[in-house]
Formats: C-alpha cells, sequence, structure tokens
C-alpha cells in the first residue's frame, strides 16, 4: 500500500488549519490568476483597469493568497531539484501515448483547458482548493456542490477526450 | 496575541508564502501535481487525487471545528447559487479534464518543469479570469444570483449541531478509503 497520498493529505489538512488560525485565511488559489491577470491588466489599462466592478470587489495587489501561489511553485521546485524529479516536459506521457508527442497541439489543450478553468473558477467562486479542500472541510454547501459539479463535468469530458465512452 | 499577527500585513505575506512552500511540497509528494495522475483520477483509473483530498478534508474538518468550538478561528465561507456554483463548477470541470491541472497544481507543476502547465495553463487562466473581470457586471446581473442556496452549511441546513454532520462526514470519507485501498485502486 502506498502511503503517500494519506501524508499529503494529512499535511494539507493540517496546513488548512494553520492558515485558518494564523492568518484566518482559507487555502485558495484560484482569486491570485484574476488578481495577477488584473496586475498585468494595470499595466495597460492603468485607473481603468482598477475601476473595474470585479477589481473593486476583488482589490488588485499582491496579497496572502498571491504569496501562497508563488510559494506553491518555489516550494515544488526545490522538493523536485532535491529529490531529482525536476523535469523539463513539454507533453505528459499520457497525453502523448494519446494524442502524439506534438508540443503545439498539448499547447492548444492547455491553453484552452486554462481559459475554461480561469472563467469557471472565478465563475464558480473557487477552485479545487478554495471549494475542493477549504469550503470542504467547513461542510460549505456551495463548496460540496461546487466540487460534484467539478468531477461531473470533469469526468465526462475526460472520457470523452480519450474515448472511454 | 493571534489579533496582532493577523493584522501584521508584511508578516501575513511571509507566512502565506511558507504555508504555500509546504502546500507545494505536500502536492508534490502526493503525486498530485502530475497531469498522468490526475487524469487518472478523471479516467477512473488513478484515485490519488481523490485519496489527498479527502484526507485533507477530514483532517482540516476537525481541526476547524475543534479550533471553531474553542472560537480560536471564524469559518470563510462563499454564498453559492445555481447560476454561479453550478453553471461555473461545471466550465471548471470540463476545463479541468482539457488542462489536466487545476489552479494549484499547475502552480505546482510549473515548479517541476511542466511547460505545458506553464506557457499553456497559467496563461490560459489569466486570460480566462481577465475575460470573466470583463463580464462580470453583466453576469452578475443576470445569472450568477440566480437559484441562491438558502443555506451556507450543511449543519445550518439540516439546523444541528455542526458535530452530528462532521462525525458521520468522518465516517464516511473514512469507509470510502478503506474501500479504494480494498479494492487495490
Amino acid at each position: 500500500m502506498d502511503w503517500t497520498p494519506y501524508i499529503a493529505g494529512i499535511g494539507i489538512g493540517v496546513l488548512s488549519c494553520f492558515a485558518f488560525l494564523i492568518s484566518d485565511k482559507p487555502l485558495g488559489c484560484s482569486t491570485s490568476f484574476s488578481n495577477t491577470s488584473g496586475m498585468i491588466e494595470r499595466l495597460f489599462g492603468g485607473k481603468k483597469t482598477e475601476e473595474k466592478e470585479y477589481y473593486k470587489k476583488y482589490k488588485l495587489g499582491i496579497d496572502w493568497q498571491w504569496m501562497l501561489v508563488a510559494g506553491i511553485v518555489v516550494g515544488v521546485f526545490l522538493t523536485s531539484v532535491i529529490s531529482g524529479g525536476f523535469v523539463i516536459e513539454w507533453v505528459p506521457s499520457t497525453f502523448g501515448e494519446k494524442f502524439g508527442y506534438n508540443p503545439l497541439l498539448r499547447w492548444i489543450f492547455a491553453l484552452i483547458g486554462g481559459i475554461l478553468i480561469g472563467l469557471g473558477s472565478r465563475w464558480a467562486g473557487g477552485c479545487t482548493s478554495g471549494h475542493g479542500i477549504s469550503g470542504a472541510l467547513q461542510l460549505a454547501v456551495s463548496s460540496w456542490i461546487a466540487v460534484v459539479m467539478f468531477f461531473i463535468a470533469g469526468i465526462a469530458t475526460a472520457m470523452l477526450l480519450y474515448g472511454v465512452v | 496575541m493571534l489579533e496582532d499577527i493577523r493584522k501584521n500585513k508584511k508578516l501575513q505575506l511571509l507566512i502565506g508564502f511558507i504555508i504555500g512552500l509546504f502546500f507545494g511540497f505536500f502536492l508534490y509528494i502526493g503525486g498530485v501535481t502530475e497531469y498522468d495522475v490526475i487524469i487518472g483520477q478523471l479516467l477512473l483509473t488513478d484515485f490519488v487525487v481523490l485519496k489527498v483530498m479527502m484526507t485533507a478534508i477530514i483532517v482540516g474538518m476537525l481541526g476547524i471545528y475543534i479550533m471553531k468550538g474553542r472560537q480560536l478561528v471564524g469559518l470563510h465561507i462563499r454564498q453559492g447559487s445555481i447560476g454561479s456554483t453550478v453553471i461555473g463548477g461545471l466550465i471548471f470541470g470540463i476545463g479541468f479534464a482539457i488542462l489536466g491541472y487545476c489552479p494549484g497544481t499547475v502552480a505546482g507543476a510549473v515548479g517541476h518543469g511542466a511547460m505545458d502547465a506553464l506557457f499553456g495553463g497559467v496563461v490560459g487562466i489569466l486570460i480566462g479570469s481577465g475575460i470573466f473581470a470583463s463580464l462580470y457586471p453583466s453576469l452578475n446581473k443576470k445569472i450568477l444570483n440566480k437559484g441562491e442556496f438558502s443555506h451556507l452549511t450543511i449543519p445550518e441546513m439540516f439546523g444541528v449541531n455542526p458535530w452530528f454532520v462532521v462525525i458521520p462526514f468522518v465516517l464516511l470519507i473514512l469507509l470510502i478509503l478503506l474501500g479504494l485501498e480494498y479494492l487495490g485502486i
């Protein structure tokens, strides 16, 4: 039996508790992406960007969650370099075996999937961490419904893409 | 003392970063920053993603509700609705399968050198979020508030003490995990 998923899960559960206790914040990731998107837009649009209704509600700037996501990148980088798992890879093997190892094709998939994720996570008010972990562990009605929707649509789409059904 | 730490903005940025470092560490050792593992979950051939999430949920749920009972923490819950949670959740799920990462794991995948995550996933999520921000005023008027859920939490919905929900949830999830191990998936 492989214990690592459980060790990882326990670790993330404990981190959630720390985040609530010392920062009064739930773990979440997707807001940082809309924050970054707004900050990039602000470089060109200036004040006009800040006056968008959405960015009045969710203020732009480097905040706690933005640092959390930056921490994820650095944390995985350090762990993978130390453990020897760091590899520059353009096409993951499951994708490559099904659709071929063409980086351009994989890039198009990733870009389209990313756009839908950016749109959907803001639309639903959270992602796999904000709803799927933080909201679910607080027993939030909206989060359990969101996570069921994520997986229903995710499983159906993956099975269609990979021709399982 | 807790209040001082929570109000210290610079310290909070550092704490956010440190929690992120560990979050990344756990996501990586769990294997969930890999496209292959996430797609395996969505194709129902590999249940690592579910194991990590379910374990995190029961540990966090027990911790949060114990601390809440002692008034150490408050909940942070978003009101949901059919127009926002259901429609947004379905759009997210479709993207989840096409990209093969979510916003947290895409950041992790960038960290171990996944170029599809960096140039495709991250760029796409930034574009998608920007599109949402532009559509927000009209979506907010027409769709997002349609069919609001009447309650914030499941215990409120049933009108019971949270522990009457926490304990059965923890037991049910443990049973599911035991079942997965028993089946060897």
